[in-house]
Protein backbone atom coordinates (compact mmCIF):
# COMPACT_ATOMS: atom_id res chain seq x y z
CA UNK A 1 0.00 0.00 0.00
CA UNK A 2 2.80 2.30 0.78
CA UNK A 3 4.46 1.65 -2.11
CA UNK A 4 1.38 2.29 -4.62
CA UNK A 5 1.11 5.45 -2.73
CA UNK A 6 4.51 6.42 -3.21
CA UNK A 7 4.60 5.34 -6.86
CA UNK A 8 1.11 6.55 -8.29
CA UNK A 9 -0.38 9.20 -5.29
CA UNK A 10 2.50 11.34 -3.41
CA UNK A 11 4.70 12.81 -6.67
CA UNK A 12 1.03 14.26 -8.06
CA UNK A 13 0.69 15.71 -4.89
CA UNK A 14 4.09 17.06 -5.04
CA UNK A 15 2.98 18.99 -8.37
CA UNK A 16 -0.09 20.17 -7.46
CA UNK A 17 2.02 21.39 -4.23
CA UNK A 18 4.06 23.56 -5.75
CA UNK A 19 2.63 24.60 -9.70
CA UNK A 20 5.29 27.03 -10.34
CA UNK A 21 8.09 24.58 -9.32
CA UNK A 22 6.25 22.04 -11.55
CA UNK A 23 6.08 24.47 -14.36
CA UNK A 24 9.27 25.33 -13.99
CA UNK A 25 10.54 21.46 -14.34
CA UNK A 26 8.15 21.42 -17.66
CA UNK A 27 9.85 24.38 -19.13
CA UNK A 28 13.29 23.09 -17.92
CA UNK A 29 12.62 19.43 -19.57
CA UNK A 30 10.88 21.43 -23.05
CA UNK A 31 14.14 23.30 -23.32
CA UNK A 32 16.92 20.10 -22.97
CA UNK A 33 13.87 18.20 -25.47
CA UNK A 34 14.29 20.89 -27.89
CA UNK A 35 18.33 19.88 -27.80
CA UNK A 36 17.51 16.25 -28.69
CA UNK A 37 14.76 17.37 -31.86
CA UNK A 38 18.39 19.52 -33.28
CA UNK A 39 20.03 16.50 -32.89
CA UNK A 40 17.00 14.12 -33.88
CA UNK A 41 16.57 16.55 -37.40
CA UNK A 42 19.73 15.79 -38.65
CA UNK A 43 18.97 12.42 -38.36
CA UNK A 44 15.39 12.56 -40.58
CA UNK A 45 16.56 15.28 -42.88
CA UNK A 46 18.80 12.56 -44.27
CA UNK A 47 16.47 9.57 -44.03
CA UNK A 48 13.49 11.43 -45.78
CA UNK A 49 16.08 12.68 -48.49
CA UNK A 50 18.22 9.57 -49.20
CA UNK A 51 16.71 6.76 -47.45
CA UNK A 52 19.53 6.36 -45.48
CA UNK A 53 20.09 6.20 -41.88
CA UNK A 54 23.26 7.84 -40.75
CA UNK A 55 24.97 6.65 -37.90
CA UNK A 56 27.46 9.34 -38.16
CA UNK A 57 25.44 12.29 -37.56
CA UNK A 58 26.41 12.67 -33.54
CA UNK A 59 29.78 12.44 -34.76
CA UNK A 60 29.74 15.30 -37.54
CA UNK A 61 28.15 17.79 -34.43
CA UNK A 62 31.23 16.78 -32.77
CA UNK A 63 33.56 17.30 -36.14
CA UNK A 64 31.79 20.67 -36.44
CA UNK A 65 32.03 21.95 -32.93
CA UNK A 66 35.35 20.70 -32.36
CA UNK A 67 36.53 22.71 -35.66
CA UNK A 68 34.58 25.80 -34.69
CA UNK A 69 36.06 26.10 -31.33
CA UNK A 70 39.85 25.48 -33.01
CA UNK A 71 39.59 28.22 -35.32
CA UNK A 72 38.10 30.45 -33.05
CA UNK A 73 41.12 29.84 -30.45
CA UNK A 74 43.58 29.87 -33.61
CA UNK A 75 44.54 26.27 -32.89
CA UNK A 76 46.77 25.04 -35.64
CA UNK A 77 45.33 21.53 -36.43
CA UNK A 78 47.30 18.77 -35.93
CA UNK A 79 50.07 20.55 -34.15
CA UNK A 80 47.05 21.85 -31.23
CA UNK A 81 49.50 25.03 -31.12
CA UNK A 82 47.76 28.14 -30.78
CA UNK A 83 49.85 29.57 -33.52
CA UNK A 84 46.91 30.82 -36.08
CA UNK A 85 44.86 34.43 -35.67
CA UNK A 86 41.79 34.21 -33.41
CA UNK A 87 38.85 34.34 -35.76
CA UNK A 88 35.83 35.88 -34.84
CA UNK A 89 32.19 33.59 -33.90
CA UNK A 90 31.16 35.14 -37.58
CA UNK A 91 33.66 34.39 -39.60
CA UNK A 92 34.79 30.89 -37.42
CA UNK A 93 30.91 29.64 -38.16
CA UNK A 94 31.63 30.33 -41.68
CA UNK A 95 34.58 28.89 -42.10
CA UNK A 96 33.28 25.77 -40.37
CA UNK A 97 30.10 25.24 -42.81
CA UNK A 98 33.09 25.27 -45.95
CA UNK A 99 34.67 22.77 -43.96
CA UNK A 100 31.45 20.67 -43.30
CA UNK A 101 30.60 20.95 -46.61
CA UNK A 102 34.29 19.96 -48.28
CA UNK A 103 33.56 16.56 -45.55
CA UNK A 104 30.32 16.11 -47.76
CA UNK A 105 32.50 16.33 -51.17
CA UNK A 106 34.72 13.86 -49.77
CA UNK A 107 31.78 11.39 -48.20
CA UNK A 108 30.36 11.56 -51.33
CA UNK A 109 33.66 10.34 -53.53
CA UNK A 110 35.04 7.88 -50.94
CA UNK A 111 31.97 5.91 -49.14
CA UNK A 112 28.73 6.43 -51.59
CA UNK A 113 29.77 6.37 -55.05
CA UNK A 114 31.18 3.16 -54.79
CA UNK A 115 28.07 2.30 -52.72
CA UNK A 116 26.10 3.09 -55.29
CA UNK A 117 22.84 0.88 -55.76
CA UNK A 118 23.99 -1.05 -53.04
CA UNK A 119 21.59 -2.09 -50.13
CA UNK A 120 20.24 0.10 -47.88
CA UNK A 121 21.79 -1.84 -44.73
CA UNK A 122 25.46 -1.45 -46.89
CA UNK A 123 25.34 2.40 -46.82
CA UNK A 124 24.61 2.28 -42.96
CA UNK A 125 26.81 0.20 -42.19
CA UNK A 126 29.53 2.57 -44.28
CA UNK A 127 28.08 5.39 -41.91
CA UNK A 128 29.12 3.78 -38.90
CA UNK A 129 32.63 3.66 -40.87
CA UNK A 130 32.53 7.49 -40.92
CA UNK A 131 31.87 7.61 -37.20
CA UNK A 132 34.67 6.01 -36.82
CA UNK A 133 36.87 7.95 -39.03
CA UNK A 134 35.18 11.01 -38.19
CA UNK A 135 36.01 10.62 -34.73
CA UNK A 136 39.58 9.51 -34.87
CA UNK A 137 40.33 12.33 -36.82
CA UNK A 138 38.68 14.43 -34.58
CA UNK A 139 40.91 13.66 -31.99
CA UNK A 140 44.30 13.92 -33.54
CA UNK A 141 43.43 17.22 -35.40
CA UNK A 142 42.43 19.11 -32.45
CA UNK A 143 43.07 17.40 -29.75
CA UNK A 144 40.97 15.60 -26.91
CA UNK A 145 40.68 17.78 -24.20
CA UNK A 146 37.59 19.17 -22.95
CA UNK A 147 37.04 22.52 -24.57
CA UNK A 148 35.14 25.70 -23.69
CA UNK A 149 32.61 27.26 -27.00
CA UNK A 150 31.53 30.51 -26.39
CA UNK A 151 30.05 31.98 -29.71
CA UNK A 152 28.29 34.89 -27.68
CA UNK A 153 24.72 33.18 -26.96
CA UNK A 154 23.01 35.32 -24.09
CA UNK A 155 23.30 33.36 -20.85
CA UNK A 156 21.48 34.11 -17.85
CA UNK A 157 18.32 33.97 -16.30
CA UNK A 158 15.51 35.07 -17.05
CA UNK A 159 12.60 35.44 -13.77
CA UNK A 160 8.87 35.68 -13.93
CA UNK A 161 7.18 35.60 -11.14
CA UNK A 162 8.82 32.89 -9.09
CA UNK A 163 10.19 31.18 -11.88
CA UNK A 164 13.54 30.89 -13.76
CA UNK A 165 14.15 30.18 -17.36
CA UNK A 166 17.28 29.99 -19.00
CA UNK A 167 17.83 32.74 -21.44
CA UNK A 168 20.12 30.33 -23.71
CA UNK A 169 17.47 28.30 -23.87
CA UNK A 170 15.43 30.29 -24.98
CA UNK A 171 18.26 31.13 -28.00
CA UNK A 172 18.02 27.37 -28.54
CA UNK A 173 14.72 27.24 -29.04
CA UNK A 174 14.28 29.92 -31.59
CA UNK A 175 17.72 28.77 -33.71
CA UNK A 176 15.84 25.26 -33.76
CA UNK A 177 12.51 26.78 -34.65
CA UNK A 178 14.26 28.99 -37.87
CA UNK A 179 15.89 26.22 -39.02
CA UNK A 180 12.91 23.95 -39.01
CA UNK A 181 11.06 26.48 -40.80
CA UNK A 182 13.71 26.67 -43.70
CA UNK A 183 14.44 23.29 -43.97
CA UNK A 184 10.69 22.14 -44.38
CA UNK A 185 9.93 25.17 -46.96
CA UNK A 186 13.11 23.60 -49.10
CA UNK A 187 12.46 20.74 -49.14
CA UNK A 188 8.73 21.12 -49.74
CA UNK A 189 8.66 23.70 -52.11
CA UNK A 190 11.87 23.98 -54.87
CA UNK A 191 13.59 22.53 -56.84
CA UNK A 192 16.29 20.73 -55.27
CA UNK A 193 14.26 19.98 -52.04
CA UNK A 194 12.08 17.93 -54.78
CA UNK A 195 15.34 16.61 -56.73
CA UNK A 196 16.36 14.82 -53.04
CA UNK A 197 12.81 13.28 -52.30
CA UNK A 198 13.14 11.95 -55.43
CA UNK A 199 17.02 10.51 -55.26
CA UNK A 200 15.24 9.02 -52.24
CA UNK A 201 12.86 7.21 -54.00
CA UNK A 202 13.72 5.59 -57.35
CA UNK A 203 17.42 6.47 -58.38
CA UNK A 204 16.72 5.49 -61.75
CA UNK A 205 13.43 7.40 -62.05
CA UNK A 206 15.36 10.32 -60.94
CA UNK A 207 18.41 10.27 -63.72
CA UNK A 208 15.94 9.87 -66.48
CA UNK A 209 14.82 13.28 -65.65
CA UNK A 210 18.17 14.62 -65.58
CA UNK A 211 18.71 14.67 -61.74
CA UNK A 212 22.49 14.43 -60.79
CA UNK A 213 22.85 12.14 -58.37
CA UNK A 214 27.00 12.94 -57.15
CA UNK A 215 25.35 16.60 -56.89
CA UNK A 216 22.17 15.79 -54.63
CA UNK A 217 24.63 13.66 -52.42
CA UNK A 218 26.50 16.53 -51.46
CA UNK A 219 23.92 18.65 -51.32
CA UNK A 220 22.33 16.01 -48.49
CA UNK A 221 25.09 15.69 -46.75
CA UNK A 222 25.83 19.21 -47.25
CA UNK A 223 22.64 19.99 -45.15
CA UNK A 224 23.41 17.14 -42.49
CA UNK A 225 26.62 18.84 -41.42
CA UNK A 226 24.81 22.07 -41.31
CA UNK A 227 22.41 20.51 -39.13
CA UNK A 228 25.27 19.08 -37.04
CA UNK A 229 26.58 22.05 -36.75
CA UNK A 230 24.06 24.33 -35.20
CA UNK A 231 23.41 20.93 -32.90
CA UNK A 232 27.32 21.12 -32.18
CA UNK A 233 26.83 24.53 -30.91
CA UNK A 234 24.20 24.22 -28.81
CA UNK A 235 25.10 21.36 -27.16
CA UNK A 236 28.87 22.83 -26.95
CA UNK A 237 28.35 26.03 -25.42
CA UNK A 238 25.86 24.39 -23.24
CA UNK A 239 28.10 21.35 -21.38
CA UNK A 240 31.91 21.92 -23.08
CA UNK A 241 33.13 20.51 -26.37
CA UNK A 242 34.37 16.88 -25.83
CA UNK A 243 34.20 13.64 -27.14
CA UNK A 244 30.92 12.50 -25.28
CA UNK A 245 28.90 15.11 -27.57
CA UNK A 246 29.37 11.98 -30.20
CA UNK A 247 26.54 9.91 -28.15
CA UNK A 248 23.81 12.69 -27.84
CA UNK A 249 23.17 10.60 -31.04
CA UNK A 250 22.01 8.00 -28.81
CA UNK A 251 20.29 10.45 -26.95
CA UNK A 252 18.27 10.87 -30.13
CA UNK A 253 17.54 7.07 -31.11
CA UNK A 254 14.28 7.09 -28.92
CA UNK A 255 13.55 10.56 -29.61
CA UNK A 256 13.43 9.08 -33.92
CA UNK A 257 11.44 5.77 -32.54
CA UNK A 258 9.04 7.96 -30.96
CA UNK A 259 8.51 10.62 -33.83
CA UNK A 260 9.24 8.36 -36.56
CA UNK A 261 12.07 8.10 -38.86
CA UNK A 262 10.24 10.25 -41.44
CA UNK A 263 8.66 12.54 -40.06
CA UNK A 264 9.94 16.47 -39.20
CA UNK A 265 7.70 17.57 -36.70
CA UNK A 266 7.73 13.70 -35.15
CA UNK A 267 11.61 14.69 -34.40
CA UNK A 268 10.87 17.59 -32.46
CA UNK A 269 7.62 16.17 -30.89
CA UNK A 270 9.48 13.15 -29.84
CA UNK A 271 12.28 15.31 -28.59
CA UNK A 272 10.09 17.60 -26.23
CA UNK A 273 8.36 14.30 -24.99
CA UNK A 274 11.38 12.84 -23.63
CA UNK A 275 13.09 16.18 -22.55
CA UNK A 276 9.51 16.80 -20.52
CA UNK A 277 8.98 12.90 -19.45
CA UNK A 278 12.82 12.19 -18.55
CA UNK A 279 12.98 15.78 -16.47
CA UNK A 280 9.89 15.52 -14.54
CA UNK A 281 10.45 11.75 -14.06
CA UNK A 282 13.28 12.40 -12.43
CA UNK A 283 12.84 15.28 -10.54
CA UNK A 284 9.39 13.33 -8.94
CA UNK A 285 9.81 9.51 -9.11
CA UNK A 286 13.61 9.61 -9.00
CA UNK A 287 14.11 9.43 -5.83
CA UNK A 288 11.94 6.26 -5.07
CA UNK A 289 14.74 4.55 -7.16
CA UNK A 290 17.88 6.55 -6.09
CA UNK A 291 17.21 8.97 -9.16
CA UNK A 292 19.27 8.44 -12.66
CA UNK A 293 15.61 7.71 -14.12
CA UNK A 294 16.96 10.52 -16.85
CA UNK A 295 19.47 7.79 -18.00
CA UNK A 296 16.98 5.20 -19.03
CA UNK A 297 13.34 6.74 -19.38
CA UNK A 298 13.77 7.68 -23.09
CA UNK A 299 14.97 3.78 -23.62
CA UNK A 300 11.96 2.43 -21.58
CA UNK A 301 9.78 4.82 -23.37
CA UNK A 302 10.42 4.07 -26.79
CA UNK A 303 10.30 0.24 -26.11
CA UNK A 304 6.78 0.92 -25.49
CA UNK A 305 6.01 3.35 -28.86
CA UNK A 306 7.41 0.30 -30.39
CA UNK A 307 5.39 -2.25 -29.24
CA UNK A 308 2.13 -0.33 -30.20
CA UNK A 309 2.98 2.05 -33.15
CA UNK A 310 6.46 0.67 -35.01
CA UNK A 311 5.86 3.80 -36.92
CA UNK A 312 6.35 5.94 -34.61
CA UNK A 313 3.74 8.32 -33.83
CA UNK A 314 4.21 10.49 -36.93
CA UNK A 315 5.83 8.36 -39.44
CA UNK A 316 4.67 7.47 -42.80
CA UNK A 317 2.68 4.16 -42.98
CA UNK A 318 4.50 1.90 -45.17
CA UNK A 319 1.82 1.73 -47.74
CA UNK A 320 2.06 -1.46 -49.87
CA UNK A 321 -0.52 -2.47 -52.66
CA UNK A 322 -1.26 -6.34 -52.94
CA UNK B 1 14.04 16.33 -98.76
CA UNK B 2 10.32 15.53 -98.77
CA UNK B 3 8.20 14.11 -96.28
CA UNK B 4 6.07 11.24 -97.25
CA UNK B 5 2.74 12.41 -95.31
CA UNK B 6 1.39 9.03 -94.72
CA UNK B 7 5.27 6.99 -93.43
CA UNK B 8 6.83 9.91 -92.54
CA UNK B 9 9.26 8.48 -94.10
CA UNK B 10 12.23 10.92 -95.91
CA UNK B 11 11.91 13.14 -92.67
CA UNK B 12 14.71 14.31 -90.37
CA UNK B 13 16.88 11.64 -88.36
CA UNK B 14 16.35 12.13 -85.12
CA UNK B 15 18.13 9.45 -83.38
CA UNK B 16 20.35 7.00 -84.90
CA UNK B 17 21.74 3.96 -83.61
CA UNK B 18 24.77 2.42 -85.05
CA UNK B 19 25.94 -1.64 -84.82
CA UNK B 20 25.20 -1.20 -81.36
CA UNK B 21 26.39 -4.45 -79.44
CA UNK B 22 25.79 -4.84 -75.70
CA UNK B 23 26.58 -7.93 -73.23
CA UNK B 24 26.43 -8.81 -69.69
CA UNK B 25 29.18 -10.89 -69.09
CA UNK B 26 28.92 -14.07 -71.60
CA UNK B 27 25.11 -13.03 -72.10
CA UNK B 28 24.55 -10.85 -75.25
CA UNK B 29 21.72 -9.06 -74.59
CA UNK B 30 21.96 -6.49 -78.20
CA UNK B 31 23.81 -7.44 -81.36
CA UNK B 32 24.97 -5.30 -83.89
CA UNK B 33 21.33 -3.60 -84.10
CA UNK B 34 21.16 -0.44 -86.35
CA UNK B 35 18.20 1.27 -86.85
CA UNK B 36 17.16 5.18 -86.67
CA UNK B 37 14.52 7.33 -85.53
CA UNK B 38 12.46 9.61 -87.80
CA UNK B 39 11.51 13.01 -86.36
CA UNK B 40 7.77 13.00 -85.52
CA UNK B 41 7.16 9.39 -86.36
CA UNK B 42 5.78 6.81 -83.57
CA UNK B 43 8.25 4.18 -84.00
CA UNK B 44 7.44 0.04 -82.06
CA UNK B 45 10.21 -1.68 -80.88
CA UNK B 46 8.51 -5.31 -80.98
CA UNK B 47 9.78 -8.87 -80.23
CA UNK B 48 9.10 -12.03 -77.87
CA UNK B 49 10.22 -11.73 -73.99
CA UNK B 50 14.16 -11.13 -74.24
CA UNK B 51 14.59 -9.98 -77.31
CA UNK B 52 16.56 -6.99 -75.66
CA UNK B 53 13.67 -4.58 -76.46
CA UNK B 54 14.50 -2.65 -72.74
CA UNK B 55 17.97 -3.11 -73.20
CA UNK B 56 17.88 -0.97 -76.52
CA UNK B 57 16.05 1.62 -74.65
CA UNK B 58 18.53 1.46 -72.00
CA UNK B 59 20.99 2.50 -74.33
CA UNK B 60 19.15 4.76 -76.14
CA UNK B 61 18.58 6.60 -72.51
CA UNK B 62 22.13 5.78 -71.36
CA UNK B 63 21.62 3.37 -68.47
CA UNK B 64 23.49 0.83 -70.01
CA UNK B 65 26.56 1.65 -71.86
CA UNK B 66 27.10 -0.96 -75.39
CA UNK B 67 30.50 -2.06 -76.24
CA UNK B 68 30.57 -1.75 -79.55
CA UNK B 69 28.68 0.68 -81.66
CA UNK B 70 27.99 4.44 -81.34
CA UNK B 71 24.79 6.69 -81.00
CA UNK B 72 23.69 9.78 -83.16
CA UNK B 73 21.49 12.27 -81.40
CA UNK B 74 20.57 15.98 -81.47
CA UNK B 75 23.64 16.28 -83.62
CA UNK B 76 26.51 14.39 -82.19
CA UNK B 77 27.87 10.82 -82.05
CA UNK B 78 28.59 9.26 -79.04
CA UNK B 79 29.88 5.60 -78.17
CA UNK B 80 27.69 6.04 -75.23
CA UNK B 81 24.90 7.83 -73.37
CA UNK B 82 24.81 9.06 -70.17
CA UNK B 83 21.56 9.77 -68.27
CA UNK B 84 22.01 13.12 -67.70
CA UNK B 85 23.54 14.30 -71.42
CA UNK B 86 20.16 12.38 -72.66
CA UNK B 87 17.86 14.07 -70.44
CA UNK B 88 19.71 17.59 -71.28
CA UNK B 89 19.24 16.54 -74.80
CA UNK B 90 15.53 15.90 -74.65
CA UNK B 91 15.31 12.42 -74.25
CA UNK B 92 12.65 11.78 -71.51
CA UNK B 93 11.18 7.90 -70.78
CA UNK B 94 9.21 5.99 -68.48
CA UNK B 95 9.47 2.46 -67.27
CA UNK B 96 8.17 -0.98 -67.71
CA UNK B 97 7.76 -1.23 -64.23
CA UNK B 98 6.70 1.71 -63.33
CA UNK B 99 9.35 4.12 -61.34
CA UNK B 100 7.59 6.89 -60.15
CA UNK B 101 8.49 8.93 -56.63
CA UNK B 102 6.15 6.66 -54.76
CA UNK B 103 5.84 8.85 -51.91
CA UNK B 104 5.86 12.02 -53.50
CA UNK B 105 2.11 13.57 -54.83
CA UNK B 106 0.94 13.67 -58.55
CA UNK B 107 1.90 17.34 -58.80
CA UNK B 108 5.53 16.88 -57.48
CA UNK B 109 6.08 13.88 -59.63
CA UNK B 110 5.38 16.01 -62.57
CA UNK B 111 7.42 19.00 -61.34
CA UNK B 112 10.37 16.76 -61.07
CA UNK B 113 9.99 16.90 -64.78
CA UNK B 114 10.61 20.26 -65.31
CA UNK B 115 13.88 19.59 -63.44
CA UNK B 116 15.97 20.49 -66.40
CA UNK B 117 14.13 23.36 -67.75
CA UNK B 118 14.09 25.36 -64.05
CA UNK B 119 16.56 28.22 -64.13
CA UNK B 120 19.38 26.93 -62.20
CA UNK B 121 20.05 30.44 -60.53
CA UNK B 122 16.79 31.01 -59.35
CA UNK B 123 16.69 27.85 -57.81
CA UNK B 124 20.27 27.34 -56.77
CA UNK B 125 20.51 26.23 -53.50
CA UNK B 126 21.10 29.06 -51.10
CA UNK B 127 18.22 31.33 -52.93
CA UNK B 128 16.15 27.99 -52.53
CA UNK B 129 16.70 27.84 -48.81
CA UNK B 130 15.31 30.88 -48.10
CA UNK B 131 12.42 31.01 -50.68
CA UNK B 132 13.20 34.36 -52.23
CA UNK B 133 11.16 36.46 -54.90
CA UNK B 134 13.21 34.56 -57.53
CA UNK B 135 12.54 31.25 -56.74
CA UNK B 136 8.93 32.01 -56.23
CA UNK B 137 8.47 32.98 -59.71
CA UNK B 138 10.38 30.34 -61.02
CA UNK B 139 8.52 27.83 -59.32
CA UNK B 140 4.82 29.44 -60.35
CA UNK B 141 6.32 29.57 -64.02
CA UNK B 142 6.96 25.91 -63.94
CA UNK B 143 3.80 25.11 -61.97
CA UNK B 144 1.62 26.45 -64.85
CA UNK B 145 3.50 24.12 -67.31
CA UNK B 146 2.76 21.00 -64.97
CA UNK B 147 -0.77 21.96 -64.71
CA UNK B 148 -1.04 21.79 -68.27
CA UNK B 149 0.41 18.68 -68.35
CA UNK B 150 -2.18 17.27 -65.63
CA UNK B 151 -4.96 18.96 -67.43
CA UNK B 152 -4.24 16.68 -70.72
CA UNK B 153 -3.94 13.73 -69.32
CA UNK B 154 -7.06 14.38 -67.50
CA UNK B 155 -5.85 14.36 -64.01
CA UNK B 156 -7.17 16.94 -61.94
CA UNK B 157 -8.64 15.17 -59.16
CA UNK B 158 -5.48 12.94 -58.68
CA UNK B 159 -3.23 16.25 -58.10
CA UNK B 160 -2.35 15.74 -54.37
CA UNK B 161 -2.90 12.26 -53.94
CA UNK B 162 0.49 10.33 -52.89
CA UNK B 163 0.80 7.76 -56.37
CA UNK B 164 2.14 5.13 -54.15
CA UNK B 165 -2.12 4.96 -53.26
CA UNK B 166 -2.95 5.21 -56.78
CA UNK B 167 -4.23 2.34 -58.95
CA UNK B 168 -1.92 0.86 -61.26
CA UNK B 169 -3.00 2.75 -64.47
CA UNK B 170 -3.27 6.10 -63.70
CA UNK B 171 0.80 5.46 -62.02
CA UNK B 172 1.66 4.94 -65.69
CA UNK B 173 -0.67 7.92 -66.76
CA UNK B 174 1.00 10.07 -64.00
CA UNK B 175 4.79 8.47 -65.33
CA UNK B 176 3.99 9.96 -68.98
CA UNK B 177 2.99 12.88 -66.95
CA UNK B 178 6.65 13.10 -65.68
CA UNK B 179 8.18 12.57 -69.07
CA UNK B 180 6.16 15.41 -70.75
CA UNK B 181 6.36 17.73 -68.40
CA UNK B 182 10.32 17.76 -69.87
CA UNK B 183 9.13 18.70 -73.01
CA UNK B 184 11.10 16.12 -74.93
CA UNK B 185 11.94 15.93 -78.67
CA UNK B 186 12.30 12.07 -78.06
CA UNK B 187 9.87 10.15 -75.55
CA UNK B 188 10.93 6.55 -75.28
CA UNK B 189 7.97 4.41 -73.77
CA UNK B 190 8.18 1.04 -72.30
CA UNK B 191 5.23 -1.16 -72.53
CA UNK B 192 3.07 1.94 -72.01
CA UNK B 193 -0.13 -0.09 -71.85
CA UNK B 194 1.36 -3.59 -70.17
CA UNK B 195 -1.42 -4.37 -67.92
CA UNK B 196 -3.90 -2.02 -68.33
CA UNK B 197 -7.40 -3.26 -69.18
CA UNK B 198 -9.03 -2.07 -72.42
CA UNK B 199 -10.45 1.22 -71.56
CA UNK B 200 -7.20 2.47 -69.79
CA UNK B 201 -5.37 1.00 -73.17
CA UNK B 202 -7.39 3.15 -75.64
CA UNK B 203 -7.08 6.25 -73.12
CA UNK B 204 -3.44 5.64 -73.71
CA UNK B 205 -2.74 5.02 -76.77
CA UNK B 206 -5.17 8.53 -77.45
CA UNK B 207 -2.73 10.29 -75.36
CA UNK B 208 0.61 8.94 -77.34
CA UNK B 209 -0.93 9.93 -80.57
CA UNK B 210 -2.41 13.38 -79.29
CA UNK B 211 1.09 13.97 -78.02
CA UNK B 212 2.68 12.99 -81.39
CA UNK B 213 0.23 15.10 -83.47
CA UNK B 214 -0.27 18.09 -81.08
CA UNK B 215 3.66 18.58 -79.74
CA UNK B 216 4.87 16.94 -82.85
CA UNK B 217 6.92 15.21 -79.97
CA UNK B 218 8.98 11.55 -81.52
CA UNK B 219 7.77 9.03 -80.24
CA UNK B 220 9.95 5.15 -79.91
CA UNK B 221 7.84 2.52 -78.12
CA UNK B 222 7.71 -1.08 -77.04
CA UNK B 223 4.49 -3.11 -76.88
CA UNK B 224 3.33 -6.47 -76.83
CA UNK B 225 -0.23 -5.59 -77.56
CA UNK B 226 -0.08 -6.13 -81.45
CA UNK B 227 -3.03 -4.32 -82.04
CA UNK B 228 -2.06 -2.00 -80.34
CA UNK B 229 1.52 -1.57 -82.33
CA UNK B 230 -0.66 -1.98 -85.36
CA UNK B 231 -2.62 0.96 -85.06
CA UNK B 232 -0.60 3.62 -83.63
CA UNK B 233 2.93 3.34 -85.06
CA UNK B 234 3.99 4.62 -88.23
CA UNK B 235 6.95 1.91 -88.31
CA UNK B 236 8.38 -1.00 -86.85
CA UNK B 237 11.38 -2.69 -85.53
CA UNK B 238 11.31 -6.19 -84.65
CA UNK B 239 14.39 -7.84 -82.32
CA UNK B 240 14.73 -11.32 -81.36
CA UNK B 241 17.59 -12.73 -79.24
CA UNK B 242 19.32 -9.49 -79.50
CA UNK B 243 19.46 -9.22 -83.56
CA UNK B 244 17.38 -7.18 -85.52
CA UNK B 245 15.06 -9.28 -88.14
CA UNK B 246 13.20 -6.62 -89.73
CA UNK B 247 12.16 -3.08 -89.96
CA UNK B 248 9.50 -1.72 -91.57
CA UNK B 249 5.70 -0.08 -91.75
CA UNK B 250 3.35 -2.03 -89.84
CA UNK B 251 1.76 -3.75 -92.89
CA UNK B 252 5.03 -5.11 -93.96
CA UNK B 253 5.24 -6.54 -90.54
CA UNK B 254 2.34 -8.39 -90.55
CA UNK B 255 3.44 -10.23 -93.42
CA UNK B 256 7.07 -10.50 -93.01
CA UNK B 257 8.09 -14.12 -92.61
CA UNK B 258 10.89 -14.22 -90.05
CA UNK B 259 8.67 -12.08 -87.43
CA UNK B 260 5.93 -14.49 -87.89
CA UNK B 261 8.58 -17.00 -87.01
CA UNK B 262 10.07 -15.35 -84.32
CA UNK B 263 6.60 -15.29 -82.44
CA UNK B 264 5.28 -18.66 -83.45
CA UNK B 265 8.75 -20.66 -83.72
CA UNK B 266 9.49 -21.89 -87.03
CA UNK B 267 8.09 -25.00 -86.77
CA UNK B 268 4.22 -24.18 -86.02
CA UNK B 269 4.69 -21.96 -88.63
CA UNK B 270 5.85 -24.43 -91.12
CA UNK B 271 3.10 -26.87 -89.85
CA UNK B 272 0.59 -24.21 -90.87
CA UNK B 273 1.74 -23.37 -93.77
Amino acid sequence: MEVLHAVFAAPFLDMADDPVFFLEVVIGGLMSGVMYSLVALGFVLIFKASGIFNFSQGVLALFAALTLVGLMTGTMPFSLQKVLPEFPPIIAIALTILVMIGIAFLIERIVLRPLVNQSDMITFMSTIGIAFVLEGVGDTMWGSDVKVLDIGIPSGNWVIGEMYIQIFDLWATAIAGILVIVLAVFFQKTRTGRALRAVADDHQAALSVGIPLKTIWVVVWSVAGLVALVGGIMWGSKSGVQFSLSLIALRALPVLIIGGLTSIPGAIIGGLIIGVGEKVSEVYWGPLVNGAIENWFAYILALIVLLFRPQGLFGEKIIERV
Amino acid sequence: MTVDPQTKTGGNLILEVENISLSFGAVRAIEDVSFSVIEGEILAIIGPNGAGKTSMLNVINGFYHPQEGQIQFGGEVRRQMRPYQAARGGIARTFQNVALFKGMTTLDNIMTGRNLKMNRWATNIFAAAFYVGPTRREEMRHREYAERVIDFLEIQAIRKTPVGRLPYGLQKRVELGRALAAEPTLLLLDEPMAGMNLEEKQDMCRYVLDVNDEFGTTVALIEHDMGVVMDISDRVVVLDYGRKIAEGTPDEIKSNQAVIDAYLGTTASSATA
